[in-house]
């Protein structure tokens, strides 16, 4: 009965535990050896940057996940964010802005406050419809998803110009988002690693977190146990649109332009990032770190395809494929053998 | 039992008189009473729905008693949920257990009150706080573990404890053994005992009458929601008990045994699972009319056996041969085919269909059978079937449309006993057939389990209730960490010889 043991394992339920990443891992030495000038910190700065703002997001998401629900709404909820924040920092020389009033740069602060507020609006929508109304998470943030993408069309055809991109953004607001107080190191990576020591402590360290943990692997002994339910749910979901309106605000600033499909398919981005970081779909289970490895994971992919001039509609495939196989080797890892 | 003389003295720490709750169409619970005095083991018995559960709900504010009073410590006292209960001492450790199987022991154990150091849950506090209580019962489980990974009964342990660290002055036990070996059974004794002398007053909720009349003070008996008697423990015998149950007297637990095995039919040979724990190396034969009894502790892999005989668990290695003839299970459905049925152990999850009809139930293992042009479902020969099942099993049920989840345990089981027979097997495998099933019940099963056998079918019923092997079988196999450690005639069969079989691979 002996048989090769790593870290307490058989060698089989390591490869299981760990085929995606080498997969993964082949697949980037792949792309090195196809391209070699793929390996440079400009790529790997860009690449941070860039997993940033759907970091954020899937900080927030990935709780929704531990709970055993989800969230489609995210990136929408994401646009309409974005879209307040850019309106109210388009530049106050630029003719055709969305508030020809405002003649004097904003304060930065109110636009990320009301960008934070919007976003958790409509998350506590979501947190309401599955605490209190007993609704599947899937369920209520698709309706969600609906209701603030019309929000955000309106918004955006609101404009005393007609509809057309918030663009020709405040130049402090660019540098703020943009710019690198530390070196090389950009400050979209900074905000990234800030928002993530907070949840780390958020999840591990608050009686929120651990409620959070206990409610998604086992609601009935949370309950029995004397936690308010409904009460931490919502809490989950608040915390998720703080998230969501900080990455808003900087999603906004980074592609400095937000139009109606801002957003458009992030809420997958970051569900597809925490399943490949192993946050499972049962509930109950997940990890920070692991939901940073997933973005930063999917981050890769998508930007060598795309360093590769690989057919965009071919990408989406290679995603697919991808999180279709993260969520079937996740799912392994469950199944008892008998 | 100088003890419970001195705790005579002492008032009651709870009393429960003239309980009435009233449901639709059902009165629960009609003058129930208990009371409670501290530092005694208070067994609360009476047949599945005679409302000892319904009482522990009211105690806990579950449910709402309609009249009635609840004392403790004299002082009128409702409580809003199990919660606002365990806040102030009264605590119950539930046969299902409810924890969170992923997280740690000490998270389950503090969850809802987690110690706090600056707004933020202290770890070292709570690995503490839990150390202190698993030393003083003497629980060798390490806080830092995960739940999940704990056997059934270090996970009881935990929720006493859990309990205990709400200093319970009332705690009730709710079928605290029933997934339990008897070592456990005697480390879970010695716990209770502990407490006991702590002043603690704990309800033991139990069908096990050995048990009751060893580890219980006083006993009360309920019967359709009504007190029947409290007795001194001292002063009470197993037949005793169960005439105040039943409410008359079962001159025997089991009916007379009249089935005649005859040829072999099953022979299994060498026997080994593909992922352990399973079976290992297990060859037996069995006769057709013949029930065999297969004994065994918890973890003895007997349901491991009977999963791989039926082909829902991989085998590496043996064959299984049936009337010379060899067949391979390879499924469920192939197992169906070849004659072989199997109840499983665990009714509520894997037997049946809860929210769905006894129609449903009934046919649903068969459920091809019915076919019309080999395509529509028939309702006619389902419902012949269903009504064939419904009188031949006895099944107490308003009628076939019921929910199955709104019988009790013993008509739910005689539902799944003729789903089987509908498949028309020759063999049926009985994993625990009368677990969390009343006396009159009981009998019941009983008798359509020899019905069976007198039939020419061959039953082979793993059960933990050696009373129940000894009182039904021809032979019985015992089981031991996954070999067969040996096969005895249950006429000449002792319950301390299967004892020393069940231990002897361990």
């Amino acid at each position: 009965m002996d048989k090769a043991k790593l870290g307490g394992k058989t060698w089989q339920e390591f490869v299981l535990d760990y085929a995606l990443y080498f997969i993964l891992g082949i697949m980037i030495i792949g792309v090195v050896i196809a391209d070699r000038t793929f390996l440079s910190f400009d790529n790997m700065w860009k690449i941070l940057a860039q997993a940033s703002t759907r970091g954020i997001l899937a900080l927030g998401v990935a709780g929704m996940i531990v709970l055993a629900g989800t969230d489609l709404s995210a990136g929408r909820i994401l646009g309409c964010g974005a879209a307040i924040s850019a309106s109210l920092l388009q530049s106050v020389t630029y003719a055709s802005r969305m508030y020809p009033q405002i003649t004097e740069p904003m304060n930065m602060f109110i636009p990320l406050i009301l960008s934070i507020v919007v976003c958790t609006i409509f998350c506590l929508l979501n947190g309401f419809g599955v605490a209190y109304l007993h609704m599947h998470a899937f369920i209520i943030s698709l309706g969600t998803q609906l209701i603030s993408y019309g929000a955000l069309c309106l918004y955006i055809d609101s404009q005393p110009n007609g509809a057309q991109p918030l663009a020709s953004l405040e130049s402090k607001y660019i540098d703020l988002v943009n710019g690198s107080w530390l070196g090389p190191v950009p400050n979209l990576v900074i905000f990234l690693i800030i928002c993530s020591i907070v949840m780390w402590i958020v999840w591990n360290k608050t009686t929120l977190g651990k409620n959070m943990f206990a409610i998604g692997g086992n609601p009935e002994a949370a309950s029995v146990s004397g936690v308010n339910v409904a009460r931490n749910i919502m809490g989950v979901y608040l915390v998720a649109g703080i998230l969501y309106g900080i990455a808003a605000f900087l999603e906004a600033g980074r592609v400095q332009s937000v139009t109606t499909s801002t957003g458009l398919n992030y809420d997958l981005d970051a569900i597809s990032g925490c399943v490949i970081g192993g946050v499972s779909f049962s509930g109950g289970v997940g990890t920070i770190p692991g939901v940073l490895i997933g973005v930063i994971i999917l981050q890769v992919i998508n930007y060598s395809l795309y360093y590769l001039g690989v057919n965009a509609y071919l990408q989406y495939i290679i995603k697919g494929l991808i999180i279709i196989l993260a969520v079937a080797i996740d799912v392994r890892k469950y199944i008892a053998k008998k | 039992m100088e003890k419970t003389e001195a705790a005579a003295a002492s008032p009651y720490v709870l009393e429960m008189t003239g309980i009435e709750k009233q449901f639709p169409g059902v009165k629960a619970l009609d003058g129930a009473q208990l009371r409670l005095r501290p530092g005694t083991v208070h067994a609360l018995m009476g047949e599945n729905g005679a409302g000892k559960s319904t009482l522990m709900k009211c105690l806990f504010g579950i449910y709402k008693a309609d009249a009635g009073s609840i004392l403790i410590d004299g002082k009128e006292t409702r409580f809003t949920g199990p919660k606002n209960a365990m806040d102030n001492g009264v605590a119950m450790v539930h046969q299902e257990l409810n924890q969170v199987l992923k997280r740690s022991v000490m998270e389950n154990i503090w969850l809802g009150r987690f110690p706090k150091k600056m707004g933020l849950v202290s770890h070292s506090e709570m690995y503490q706080k839990t150390k202190e209580v698993f030393d003083e019962l003497d629980i060798p489980v390490d806080p830092k573990m995960m739940i999940g990974k704990l056997s059934v009964s270090q996970r009881q342990m935990v929720e006493i404890a859990k309990a205990v660290s709400y200093n319970a002055k009332i705690l009730v036990l709710d079928e605290p053994t029933s997934s339990l070996t008897q070592e456990e059974v005697e480390h879970l004794f010695v716990i209770i005992n502990k407490l006991r002398d702590r002043g603690v007053a704990m309800v033991y909720i139990s069908h096990k009458m050995e048990e009751i009349l060893r580890i219980s003070d006083e006993v009360t008996i309920m019967r359709d929601g009504q007190w029947v008697a409290t007795e001194h423990a001292d002063h009470l015998t197993t037949d005793k008990i169960i005439k105040l149950m039943v409410g008359r007297d079962l001159t025997d637990r089991f009916p007379p045994k009249t089935n005649k095995p005859g040829d072999v039919i099953l022979e299994v040979k060498n026997l080994t699972g593909k992922y352990m724990p399973s079976c290992i190396d297990v060859s037996f034969n069995l006769h057709r009319g013949e029930i065999l009894g297969v004994a065994g502790l918890v973890g003895s892999r007997r349901t491991e056996l009977l999963e791989t005989i039926f082909g829902i668990a991989h085998h590496q290695s043996g064959e299984v041969l049936k009337e010379g003839k060899p067949v391979i299970n390879k499924d469920s459905r192939k197992a169906i085919e070849n004659g072989f049925a199997m109840l499983t152990e665990e009714r509520r999850a894997t037997g049946i269909f809860g929210g769905m009809s006894i129609l449903f139930n009934s046919v649903i293992a068969n459920i091809g059978n019915y076919r019309n042009f080999g395509f529509f479902l028939s309702n006619k020969k389902m419902a012949g079937d269903t009504k064939w099942v419904i009188d031949s099993m006895r099944v107490k049920t308003p009628s076939q449309k019921t929910h199955i989840r709104t019988l009790s345990g013993g008509n739910q089981q005689k539902v799944i006993l003729g789903r089987w027979l509908l498949t028309k097997p020759d063999i049926l495998l009985l994993d625990e057939p009368t677990r969390g099933i009343d006396v009159g019940a009981k009998y019941e099963i009983y008798q359509l389990i020899i019905d069976l056998a007198n039939e020419g079918k061959s039953v082979i019923v793993v059960s933990s209730e050696m009373p129940e092997l000894l009182g039904i079988t021809d032979r019985i196999m015992v089981m031991s960490n996954g070999y067969l450690s040996g096969i005895l005639d249950t006429k000449d069969a002792t319950q301390e010889e299967i004892m020393r079989l069940a231990a002897l691979h361990i």
